[in-house]
């Protein structure tokens, strides 16, 4: 917080005059990413999860935009998925467009589009939106948000009422004879897309806008000594995360080929916020983690239990609550200890933490299931599939030993954590120290 | 801070073995998977079918199954999101499974169905039917028709024309007052309402037509006001869930007597939430006779039976047994699970249901053609309630089957 | 058309006065501790599900009373255990945290009483027509609602004028350090207006749920609007939010009755209007249609042009 304005122009020079090491280090990290990106689909054999990785490359693009906003620009918005779906709509209406004796334009540039429309909207509500900051950009966010949803089904000619718009990938035009048919085909298209729609916001966050976006965010006042007008600062990055969530859109318009207006409304604005959150609004890759996990979450958890929201909603509480870092942090932690060689000392309190915490999660879990099935379920049925077994929910058996489970991995939690605790501030302590 | 790391790592663990794990992958059952809505707001309607669906199911099992093989209902959940619902229906076709079900939301039906048929154009090898049990847009077997999609249940424009035909005959309706909610089934409605009557009788005044935001609506009592501001005799209305219920209660509170015709406004909890407000007010347009107060012999054992099994739920959605025995037929005729050979067999199947009705699937549009039912909110002569409230659904009038059915309006393409 | 105007003014002033109840304790909250706390409308579905609860195995009218007291017990325990540790990871956090326990208490509220919709009726006692006026009748009830939120207004307003507790609490909103030098114990002032935010949150869900309809999407049914109302009327000011409540009831209320839209309006003015293109539902939109988005416009309009909100005097 202290003297933002002196350690801002300071980093703005360090980003210029990067070392060719450096430059060529994070050249690498870039190449890696790509290759593991090339790499996945052959590696991950289960049919499902070339959709699900779709899913995820989607969610990434979408997360590192919003994030533009939340933790480099400090704004947090409650209506980011109008720029995502705005960019989506206009991206489907486009690609039907397209085809033969109709437009030219092929398939991968559509996300373009996409990014085109988000950006036109952003600038729009942007114009007066971003003229403050705080509790006054959240709440005009959450009435736009909440305008152009009501509106998406109102308004049928544009949005296609309820059923949405559809559109058809394959009637595009090729370029350099491209097709498009197979989810796997569409994976490619979506992963490039993510990685250089990443390095790009990477890019804009290196820029003297992107560094001044970092200062208003922390004192607008001072950022406005050193001649830049906050409003124009906010209302540049407002803009580019609207670019970059109608890319999202447009990605999401090839791989569903449908836009509805779910795609736009509060829900969706709020899951972005969550993932972002979740992933850490603090590190670059932080959106990144949070994308993955939360869309791996959704997707696949509901395929075993009914009351996975419940878990997502204890889970981002407990981040909130005890890691607001998010998951980044959570990692970016654990580097002094990393840089020090001392990370295996960490493995044995850290698994037995684990394997308490573990025991806990089972408990918790295991009473929340029964209660969902006794609430749910008939007085007929008396048992229920619970952790790979039967149990007689009408009992009072279970629910004593998961209760119990539950107590005894607290109490471990209490005697266990402060001694991993106590290893990682031993471990993270710069080599030389006492 | 170490707390949570441990939560996460927990969850993290659970996810990864969760996801090694293997599903269910014997290859003896005929899977059919199940698409619907298994958490969230509408997990109720979702469950319930499920729970309907495995019933019919266990009962082809007891009979020897299909073809020496046991039908097995593998459920997906979808949250009634667009979205999701097209990765759950990439899941199934991973899986392997020839067929899915699906009703809830018409939204929700488009998608699937213009993705399956995607799939199906662009994967000849590996093609699904997409058996929709409940989604009532007449687009989905009029211009979006296609071979791989075949409706059980009546569509909007169907129940319409029934529900036009009993005002027709109701001379003492002059002043009717369409209200909906604001998309498409809504509007549905109410174009088929205002075409319909308009043609069978010119004489009545529509004096309201009214699209409310879906969902959004706190209070309405200014609805009800404006209804009986405009003196109407009656109120057609296709508000489901809570929108419905709010309505039916500020009718009451308001003082407003009319009858309501409605699509959906019964059973999962709405029967319950709506309770005496209702009676003799609420009237519902279906496709099944609803129990009350004499049901036929074969419909009263199937509730009988499945109530003794869920006490909580009710069959609400009788088509579930006719959709899913037709399919068993389907199967048996064309001898494989194999999606084309199965949908010819569907085409023209004809089928005695649970409420004794002959029914047909037309080969034009894939749609059923039934007998619709309008029956009335009561406590009085209920012996099958909804919600175990006392309250249920009494009949009162039957449009058979040959006055119920309109045109095929498809140009249906076969696969050659 | 009179009776019509008549029941129009009084079901929006029952719907204000409901809006009251909701957004005083959220505005308080916002102007003490810079919260905008997202769960607030949870603790408002809150007191209408244990009012369900309390009123199946006692009785409606000890309901009221201890629904609201347990929905307060709990938002001061939320406070204690959760915000005040969020409290040092900033604003950003807090609000972020409010928002997890909204879904959290959506999901529990699913998993105890099942999904759909709870039959929560009024109590007998008022279950008639107050008075009838052509073919409209107004119940029992909403007069016993409109007293309710009367009464809850006038109780207020003579704790922040007339005691000492009043007197410290708005002293905290504006100087909250020299409070405490004072010797008051800020943390503590901060948990009690809380919990008594929420337990008026819990109090409106008590009385509004038997005519709203109790079912877990209520809190989100209501929740932005609420935060509409607060926001317009100016963060921290309870004269704000009490006459934004009661012009946002009536606006929504009566709108439902105009059946204008821009087409119709146009055309009256012999306008010619092209009804074609992508902007053709445009013209067909009535004012009825769009009533419930009425208030979204208004706090978009009224932060363009008064960011502090109409009686707000700052806009953190």
């Amino acid at each position: 917080m202290s003297a933002p304005a002196p350690a801002t122009t300071r980093h703005v020079e360090v980003a210029a005059t990067a070392s060719w090491t450096h430059r060529l280090r994070r050249l690498g990290v870039w190449l890696a990413a790509g290759a593991l990106l090339l790499a996945l689909p052959h590696v991950v054999r289960n049919p499902v999860a070339v959709p699900v990785m779709n899913q995820m490359g989607i969610a990434v693009v979408f997360a590192l935009s919003y994030n533009m906003l939340l933790g480099q620009g400090g704004m947090l918005s409650f209506g980011h998925a109008v720029y995502f779906g705005l960019g989506g709509f206009i991206a489907a209406h486009v690609l039907n467009l397209a085809g033969p004796g109709g437009l030219y334009l092929p398939v991968p540039v559509l996300p373009l589009v996409g990014g085109l429309g988000g950006l036109l909207f952003a600038a729009l509500f942007g114009s007066f939106s971003t003229r403050r900051a705080g509790t006054v950009f959240a709440m005009i966010s959450l009435g736009v948000g909440e305008l152009i949803a009501a509106s998406s089904l109102i308004f049928d000619g544009f949005f296609g009422g309820e059923e949405g718009v559809t559109t058809n990938r394959t009637r595009a035009p090729l370029l350099l004879g491209l097709e498009f048919t197979t989810d796997r085909q569409v994976y490619y298209l979506i992963a490039g897309w993510a990685l250089v729609a990443a390095a790009l916001m990477y890019s804009f966050s290196r820029t003297p806008v992107g560094r001044m976006a970092n200062a208003v965010r922390d004192n607008a006042e001072r950022a406005e000594f050193v001649g830049y007008s906050a409003r124009w600062v906010r209302f540049v990055s407002f803009c580019a995360a609207g670019f970059f969530a109608g890319v999202a859109g447009g990605l999401f318009a090839i791989n569903y080929e449908i836009l509805t207006a779910e795609n736009l409304g509060l829900n969706a604005s709020g899951a972005v916020l969550l993932m972002t959150y979740i992933g850490g609004i603090g590190y670059f890759v932080g959106p990144i983690l949070g994308a993955v996990v939360f869309t791996f979450l959704q997707s696949m958890l509901s395929d075993y239990t009914g009351i996975w929201l419940l878990y997502l909603g204890i889970m981002f509480l407990a981040t909130v609550l005890f890691v607001p870092a998010g998951l980044a942090g959570l990692i970016a932690m654990h580097l002094p200890a990393w840089r020090a060689g001392r990370l295996r000392t960490l493995a044995a309190p850290y698994a037995l933490t684990a394997l308490v915490a573990l025991v806990t999660a089972a408990g918790v879990i295991g009473l929340l299931e029964l209660v969902h099935f006794v609430v749910s379920t008939s007085p007929s049925r008396t048992t229920m599939r619970l952790f790979w077994m039967t149990v007689p929910a009408r009992t009072l058996a279970p629910w004593l030993g998961f209760a119990a489970a539950a107590a005894a991995g607290a109490l471990g939690v209490r005697w266990a954590a402060p001694r991993a605790a106590a290893a990682f501030a031993a471990a993270s302590r710069p080599p030389g120290a006492p | 801070m170490s707390k949570a790391k441990r939560g996460l790592i927990g969850v993290l663990v659970l996810a990864v073995v969760a996801w090694l794990a293997p599903g269910a992958m014997s290859a003896d059952p005929i899977r059919v998977a199940y698409i619907d809505p298994l958490s969230g707001p509408f997990a109720a309607t979702g469950e319930n079918g499920l729970k309907q669906f495995r019933y019919a199911a266990d009962q082809i099992n007891r009979a020897g199954g299909v073809l020496g093989r046991q039908v097995e209902i593998v459920p997906f959940d979808n949250k009634v999101s667009p979205q999701e619902s097209l990765i759950q229906l990439k899941k199934v076709i991973g899986d392997g499974i020839p067929f899915l079900f699906q009703g809830n939301s018409s939204g929700v039906a488009h998608a699937i169905s213009d993705a399956v048929q995607k799939h199906n154009e662009r994967n000849p090898g590996s093609r699904v039917l997409y058996l929709n049990y409940s989604a009532v847009d007449p687009a989905l077997t009029n211009e979006k028709c296609h071979f791989w999609h075949f409706r059980f249940d009546a569509h909007a424009d169907m129940k319409m024309a029934a529900l036009t035909d009993v005002i027709k005959a109701n001379a003492k309706i002059k002043k009717i007052y369409v209200i909906g909610q604001d998309y498409s089934f809504g509007k549905a409605v109410a174009d088929a309402a205002v075409k319909m009557l308009g043609q069978k009788r010119p004489d009545i005044q529509i004096v309201g037509n009214e699209l409310h935001p879906i969902g959004k609506v706190k209070d309405f009592s200014p609805y009800v006001q404006k209804i009986i501001a405009s003196g109407a005799d009656a109120v057609i209305t296709g508000n489901w869930g809570a929108d419905m219920v709010n309505l039916a209660k500020a009718a009451n509170d308001g003082g407003l007597k009319v009858p309501f015709y409605t699509y959906y406004a019964a059973s999962d909890g709405v029967t319950a939430a709506i309770g005496a407000a209702g009676v003799d007010r609420i009237r519902l347009v279906h496709e099944s006779h609803p129990g009350n107060p004499d049901a036929p012999k074969p419909l009263a054992d199937h509730i009988a039976g499945y109530k003794k099994l869920h006490a909580n739920n009710d069959i609400n959605q009788a088509r579930i047994h006719t959709a899913l025995n037709m399919l068993a037929l389907a199967v048996k005729k064309a001898g494989s699970t194999d999606a084309d050979k199965v949908a010819a067999a569907l085409e023209g199947m004809e089928w005695t249901n649970l409420s004794g009705d002959h029914v047909v699937m037309r080969p034009d549009d894939h749609q059923l053609l039934m007998p619709i039912y309008i029956s009335v909110h009561t406590n009085k002569g209920i012996k099958f309630d909804y919600d175990n409230s006392g309250f249920g659904l009494s009949l009162e009038s039957k449009i058979e089957r040959d006055k119920a059915t309109l045109p095929a309006a498809c140009t249906m393409k076969r696969p050659s | 058309m009179l009776e019509l105007a008549l029941f129009s003014l009084l079901n929006g002033l029952v719907f204000g006065m409901l809006l009251f109840m909701l957004s005083s304790g959220l505005t308080l909250i916002f102007g003490m501790m810079g919260v905008l706390n997202f769960a607030h409308a949870s603790f408002y579905m809150l007191g209408a599900y244990f009012a369900y609860t309390l009123g199946a195995s006692v009785d409606f009218w000890p309901a009221l009373l201890l629904a609201p007291l347990l929905v307060g017990g709990l938002g001061a325990l939320v406070e204690r255990f959760g915000l005040r540790r969020v409290h040092r990871f900033g604003h950003v956090a807090e609000l972020i945290f409010t928002f997890g326990v909204a879904i959290l208490v959506e999901e529990v509220v699913q998993l105890v009483w099942g999904r759909p919709a709870k039959s929560y009726e009024a109590p007998a006692v008022l279950d008639f027509a107050l008075f009838r006026l052509a073919d409209n009748a107004f119940p029992a009830y909403k007069g016993f609602m409109l007293l309710v939120a009367v009464g809850i207004f006038l109780f207020l307003f003579g704790v922040f004028t007339r005691t000492r507790a009043g007197l410290i609490i708005q002293a905290s909103l504006t100087h909250p350090g020299m409070v405490a030098m004072l010797g008051h114990n800020v943390p503590r002032v901060f948990m009690v207006v809380f919990g008594v935010g929420s337990a008026l949150a819990g109090l409106a869900g008590v009385i509004a749920g038997p005519v709203l309809g109790t079912f877990p999407g209520m809190a989100q049914v209501l929740g932005s609007i609420v935060f509409v109302v607060v926001v317009i009327g100016g963060l921290g000011s309870l004269t704000g939010a009490f006459i934004a409540s009661l012009a946002i009831g009536v606006i929504q209320t009566s709108a439902v009755a105009l059946d204008l839209s821009l087409g119709t309006t146009a055309a009256s003015l012999g306008l010619p209007v092209d009804g074609g293109g992508a902007l053709q539902d445009l013209w067909r939109v009535t004012i009825a249609q769009v009533a419930p988005m009425l208030p979204y416009l208004l706090l978009v309009l009224v932060l363009i042009v008064r960011p502090t909100g109409l009686f707000g005097t700052r806009e953190t």
